[in-house]
C-alpha cells in the first residue's frame, strides 16, 4: 500500500519534469524587440494623430481623447478584419498594452461568442477582459478621489 | 522628436508588459488590470506625470495612460466638486474612450465573423 503510494508520486513527479521541458522556452529577445516596435509605432501614431488635433486648436485633454477614440476604433477595426489578432502573433505585449488592444479584447470575444445572442453573447462576453480592466481602474480611481479628497485639500 | 520619444516610451512600456507575460505566469488580461492599476498609482504619487511629460502619446496611449486619465481626472472632480468628484471624476475624464470601446466594440463584432483560426 505505500510502496504503491509512493510509486505514484515518483511517476507524477517524473512526468511532471517531462512536462517543465517540453514547454518552449519564450524567446525573450525576439518577443522584446518586436512588442517594443509594435507598441512604440501605434504610440508615434498616437502622437500623429494628437499633434493633428492640437493645431486645430483643441486642448491637451480633449486631443488625447480623440486620439483614443480613434485609435480604439481602428483597434476594433482592424480586430473585425482579423488583421489585429496576426500583427499580434508576432508583436505580443506590443499589441496587447496599447489602447487598441483594449479595444481588440473587447471585439475578439465578442465576435467569438455572437452565436450565444446579442445579449449574453455579444453584450455579456465583450467585457470579458474589459470587465476586469474598467473594475479595477474605476475602483481605484475613485480611492485616489477619496483619499484626495481627505487627505490633501 | 515627439513622435521618437512617443515611440521610445510607449516601446519601452511594453516591453516591460512582454517580460511581464513572458517571465512569470501572468495572463495578458492580468497585465492588463495591473498597468490601468499602476498607471492610477503611478499618477497619484505624482510619477506618471513628468513621464507623460516627457514621452506625450509615448504614455498615454499604452494603458498605464488610461490610469492616468482616471486618477487625473479624480483628482480634478475633487478640486471642483468636492467628494462628489472623486466619483465623478475619473469615469468622466475617460468616458469617451470607454463610449468608443463599447459602440466601436459593438459594431465590430455585429458587422464581423471571426476569421477561422489556421
Amino acid at each position: 500500500m505505500q510502496n504503491k503510494k509512493i510509486q505514484r508520486i515518483n511517476k507524477q513527479m517524473e512526468y511532471n519534469a517531462y512536462v517543465k521541458q517540453k514547454i518552449p522556452k519564450p524567446n525573450y529577445i525576439k518577443n522584446c524587440f518586436w512588442a517594443f516596435i509594435v507598441g512604440g509605432g501605434i504610440s508615434a501614431v498616437g502622437q500623429g494623430i494628437h499633434n493633428i488635433f492640437k493645431e486645430t486648436g483643441f486642448n491637451r485633454e480633449d486631443a488625447a481623447t480623440i486620439t483614443a477614440i480613434i485609435l480604439i476604433f481602428f483597434g476594433a477595426f482592424l480586430t473585425g478584419l482579423g488583421v489585429y489578432d496576426r500583427i499580434g502573433k508576432s508583436a505580443g505585449a506590443g499589441s496587447i498594452v496599447p489602447i487598441t488592444g483594449f479595444a481588440n479584447s473587447i471585439v475578439s470575444p465578442a465576435m467569438e461568442f455572437k452565436r450565444e445572442g446579442f445579449i449574453f453573447g455579444v453584450g455579456g462576453k465583450m467585457f470579458a477582459l474589459a470587465g476586469p480592466v474598467l473594475v479595477y481602474g474605476f475602483s481605484s480611481s475613485v480611492i485616489v478621489g477619496l483619499l484626495y479628497y481627505f487627505f490633501r485639500r | 522628436m515627439d513622435y521618437l520619444r512617443a515611440f521610445l516610451v510607449g516601446g519601452i512600456i511594453c516591453v516591460i508588459g512582454q517580460l511581464l507575460m513572458d517571465g512569470t505566469k501572468l495572463t495578458p488580461a492580468h497585465v492588463l488590470v495591473l498597468f490601468v492599476t499602476l498607471g492610477v498609482f503611478l499618477t497619484a504619487i505624482g510619477v506618471y506625470d513628468p513621464i507623460v511629460d516627457f514621452g506625450g502619446a509615448g504614455a498615454t496611449v499604452p494603458l498605464p495612460g488610461f490610469g492616468y486619465a482616471l486618477a487625473k481626472g479624480a483628482i480634478k472632480g475633487v478640486k471642483t466638486s468636492g467628494l462628489l468628484g472623486a466619483f465623478t471624476g475619473g469615469v468622466s475624464a475617460t468616458s469617451g474612450g470607454v463610449a468608443a470601446a463599447i459602440v466601436f466594440g459593438y459594431a465590430m463584432a455585429v458587422l464581423f465573423t471571426p476569421k477561422s483560426k489556421q
